[in-house]
């Protein structure tokens, strides 16, 4: 056997694991999306909606803090403006269609992610976290005061009204369908987005900024359309949850709810697609079922250790550490 | 909690504290048609213009807590007022009910400030209240705002000045908090006291066995609306909540927490309410002896005439 | 009686002094914020909880042992300085060495937990904690009525600041502390136990929270919860004076308090607010801070 022969049966060989790979992946996935479809006739759908919002919130927060490496402890801001927005236009404009409403509640949480990231990104490390942290704060602040958020009270009875004037949302099931569809293309633009010539450079100023601006890559830029989008799909979530509750309260915005997306993000695996999404799983559900039984109290002990735990045992989280395990024991 | 209603299919629902999950509960059991009973909630709208036929708000509101207490104090002659207000629409609300009632009454109000929700710290606040000379200083706030602005108080000599303090909505449970050295002499309305008779006294006996600590009108609320939701059961032989409630409507309600009660058509219990008056170390036997009972005042006195009401149930509307 | 914008002069001193206590409380939680992020580079989101346990630990002192204020004025902040250690020395220490943002969130965790335990023990409704005897009554300025206690505050705060202050950047010790710190190897070699100072330090400066959690607990209402929000504004104190700057901290602190104080005069709507507006505009023009070394 010549060496190009040899040559080529390695290629071989390697093109064919990389296809029995990628046929792998395609089966998780078809599973996973048939999962996802049949979900709601076995599980109550609201609460699987609240899933879904959470998800498309942590995973809108991971391409900012996994892929980009910016600790953003504001992103509560966007959760709760596009939240309210979205609320505050559908109860008081009734000829408004539910889409209207949760696109302009988008807008406006990508205008203001706009504002935080122009005033934040020079802003290095935990600075970067403070100056976030304080505008989320400014922003609370204006939620609690402003009348018609509510206040205290929150905002209520926001009507689901009727996809594209059609389908009426009021039913579990179509709400359901649609606000999987919004997460599914969210997580198909996240996912192009990280693997595109531009989520390189992401991932290059995370792992060594001064070498990114060395090579000519203007970072300021990159990091704010990172941020932008990132606040977007983030307001996306909110707005998506105030039409599936109907409600919209102070809690979206408190810099507690930061805090948590933090922990979903940390517990599934920053810096990985799935992980963010397997986190707010993970928390909403702990949330939950720890809410009806005997340790309701305990919720938040209980969420603190298990971001003590994560921090001390397994910082790349639940996905970062299956990776590793997979790496390290197949080759 | 709409998982609950929903699928599990619960048909009462009762406690229910924080107003805005109130709110928001409420409009899923009209969604679903059954029956919620409010005891913990504060907001006079959840009978207002939240209203709807699947609730019920038993124990007490904002509406007779304000009214009461300010009524009692212009009439003692505390005709100046200066308003502390939580910087949130439960403030807002608060303050013009005051208003009205100091107005309506004869007094005047001289001053007011906006402090921001939750305030930590009150004595920039106090100061400026001390400064206006008022006779009254109300405070159109709740929880720890309320104990901690009463603590600032006492501390900066008000009382002392001759000025008096009005805590608009204060509870058993805040005021053994403050304790009697701090809270004496404040006067707030209130919807029951576990020591205002024999029966109540009966109970909250029974309350404090079993957990300690004597019970708030919350707590004999609670009680109360189960036993009569429960009664109106058996009595009716139904569990739908429309039949139900048109029974609970139709019994007046005398027991260890009301007296003179009745359920009108807006879901909003009224029945007698009382002014009380924080007593002084030396009048207070013991940890929870904190009350003495001033004045009752009358069910249909006490609560927000149905005439004021932007209820969609009220049939003038 | 003069007046500057509609306020009468004598009220305007009254909040200026008024600002300066509660600048006190911000510059004593400021300062264990800085000595904490200076010397260990730990950003220590538990703080709020031990100025919590501080005041808690007060009354639960009282109520239980009867303890009184004098003596829980030193023993509160030796056992939530002991408490302090333990979590260095089990947990922080294993995360040495890694992004100050994993210590941000694991003290983030560990102040979830505590609050949350306490919560359930105690409540939020507040604990009773009568003033001590001796504090009770005021003097009359003139332009105000200064109750004893406030004005034991400040003198207290002060002199507590002014010692740790001293103590770091004046003395052996100090000099000690910051090289150890910055050069553990070295330190090492000296034959200096430089773990052991590190988990000091860091009990140190949660016992400065502590030492200001007892001092208001006689005036505020003492509720598991009431480090949780003081926390944020205590950190945007901290940023604004320059992150680490233990002097800056404690002046940035009374110079917000006193900010604080005159928007809580002209215009109290914006007084939650004002000092996140003021963090803002210092980073904008100065990104470390008032007092902060360019990094």
């Amino acid at each position: 056997m010549s060496q190009t022969d040899i040559h080529s049966d390695i290629q071989k060989s390697i093109l064919s694991q990389q296809k029995t790979e990628n046929r792998r992946k395609w089966i998780l996935n078809g599973v996973l999306l048939v999962l996802l479809l049949l979900a709601p006739f076995v599980m109550y759908p609201v609460f699987l909606m609240k899933i879904l919002c959470f998800a498309l919130f942590a995973v809108a927060f991971n391409l900012l803090f996994g892929f980009t490496g910016l600790l953003s402890f504001g992103h509560a801001a966007f959760l709760a403006s596009g939240g309210y927005t979205t609320g505050y236009l559908l109860s008081n404009f009734s000829g408004l269609t539910t889409e209207m409403g949760i696109i302009a509640g988008t807008l406006v949480a990508t205008v203001l992610g706009l504002g935080f990231a122009l005033l934040s990104i020079r802003r290095q490390g935990i600075y970067f976290a403070m100056v976030t942290l304080a505008l989320a704060q400014l922003v609370f602040f204006f939620f609690v005061q402003a009348s018609f958020t509510g206040g205290e009270d929150g905002m209520h009875g926001v009507p689901r009204g009727e996809l594209f004037g059609l389908i009426n949302l009021e039913d579990n099931l179509n709400m359901y369908y649609f606000v999987l569809a919004v997460f599914l293309g969210c997580y198909l633009l996240v996912q192009r987005i990280v693997s595109s010539p531009y989520g390189h450079v992401l991932k290059a100023i995370k792992q060594n900024e001064p070498r990114a601006v060395s090579l000519g890559y203007k970072v300021d830029r990159y990091k704010i359309l990172a941020f932008v989008i990132s606040a977007a799909l983030a307001g996306l979530a909110g707005s998506m949850k105030s039409v599936v509750f109907q409600l919209a309260s102070l809690n979206d915005a408190h810099w507690h709810m930061s805090g948590e997306v933090i922990l979903m993000t940390l517990v599934g695996g920053m810096g990985t697609l799935l992980g963010p999404v397997l986190g707010a799983t993970l928390v909403v559900n702990i949330e939950y079922q720890l809410g009806q039984g005997p340790l309701r109290d305990w919720v938040d002990p209980i969420l603190g250790g298990i971001f003590v735990l994560t921090v001390l045992a397994f910082r790349s989280g639940i996905v970062g550490e299956v990776q590793k395990f997979i790496r390290k024991n197949m080759g | 909690m709409r998982r609950w209603v929903e699928n599990d299919n619960v048909d009462m629902v009762a406690g229910l504290v924080a107003s805005s999950v109130t709110i928001a509960t409420t409009k899923v059991l009209e969604e679903n048609n059954k029956l919620g009973l409010v005891n913990g909630s504060a907001a006079s709208s959840i009978t207002n213009e939240h209203c709807t036929p699947n609730h019920i708000h038993y124990a007490y509101d904002t509406y007779p807590l304000a009214n009461g207490t300010a009524g009692a104090i212009v009439k003692e002659g505390g005709k100046t007022w200066y308003i502390l207000t939580a910087d949130y629409a439960f403030g807002h609300s608060m303050e013009k009910d005051v208003t009205a009632v100091v107005e309506k009454n004869g007094g005047e109000v001289i001053g007011s400030i906006r402090h921001p929700f939750p305030t930590p710290d009150f004595s920039s606040f106090i100061l400026q209240a001390q400064a206006s000379g008022a006779d009254v200083i109300a405070l159109a706030n709740a929880g720890a705002d309320t104990t901690n602005a009463i603590t600032t108080a006492a501390e900066f000599g008000v009382t002392q000045a001759g000025q008096t303090i009005a805590g608009l909505v204060v509870f058993l449970t805040d005021v053994h908090a403050l304790g009697t050295e701090v809270a004496q002499g404040l006067q707030l309305t209130t919807g029951w006291y576990w020591d205002m008779n024999d029966e109540a006294r009966a109970w909250s006996d029974r309350f404090m066995e079993e957990t300690g600590a004597r019970p708030t009108m919350v707590h004999a609320g609670i009680y109360s609306s189960t036993i009569q939701y429960l009664n109106a059961i058996e009595k009716t032989g139904s569990d739908d909540s429309q039949i139900v409630r048109k029974q609970m409507m139709d019994t007046p309600i005398n027991d260890m927490f009301a007296t003179n009660g009745r359920i009108r058509e807006d879901g909003r219990m009224v029945h007698d309410m009382y002014l009380a008056e924080v007593k002084t170390p030396e009048e207070s036997s013991g940890e929870w002896d904190l009350y003495k009972i001033v004045r009752t005042i009358p069910a249909d006195e006490a609560f927000r005439p149905l005439a004021d009401s932007s209820c969609k149930l009220v049939s003038s509307k | 009686m003069s007046m500057i914008f509609g306020v009468p002069m004598a009220v305007l001193y009254g909040q200026l002094l008024i600002g300066v206590i509660n600048g006190a409380f911000y510059a004593l939680l400021s300062l264990g914020l800085a000595v904490i992020f200076g010397l260990l580079k730990i950003i220590n989101f538990a703080h709020g909880a031990m100025y919590m346990l501080g005041a808690m630990g007060t009354v639960i002192l009282f109520d239980t042992l009867g303890v009184n204020y004098w003596v829980a004025l030193f023993l509160a902040p030796v056992l939530v300085g002991t408490v302090g250690v333990l979590i260095e020395y089990f947990l922080l220490r294993r995360i040495a060495g890694q992004d100050h943002i994993y210590s941000l969130l694991l003290t983030f965790g560990v102040a979830l937990i505590m609050q949350g335990i306490l919560t359930n023990i105690y409540g939020v409704s507040g604990l009773r904690y009568s003033m001590p005897d001796v504090f009770k009554g005021g003097v009359n300025l003139g332009f105000m009525f200064l109750p004893f206690y406030r004005a034991w505050v400040i003198v207290a705060a002060l002199i507590v600041c002014f010692g740790t202050w001293f103590m770091i950047e004046k003395t052996k010790l100090g000099a000690y502390l910051r090289a150890g710190t910055e050069d553990s190897q070295l330190m090492q070699g000296f034959g200096i136990n430089v773990p052991l100072l590190v988990s000091l330090t860091y009990g140190f400066g949660v016992m400065l929270a502590a030492f200001a959690g007892v001092l208001a607990a006689p005036i505020y209402s003492v509720t598991p919860v009431m480090g949780s929000h003081i926390l944020i504004v205590v950190f945007a104190v901290v940023v604004i004076g320059g992150l680490g700057s233990i002097g800056g901290a404690i002046i940035t602190g009374i110079l917000m308090g006193v900010v604080e104080g005159l928007t809580k005069t002209f215009y109290p709507p914006a007084s939650s607010a004002v000092i996140f507006l003021v963090m803002v505009v210092v980073l904008m023009v100065r990104p470390s801070g008032l007092f902060g070394k360019e990094a």
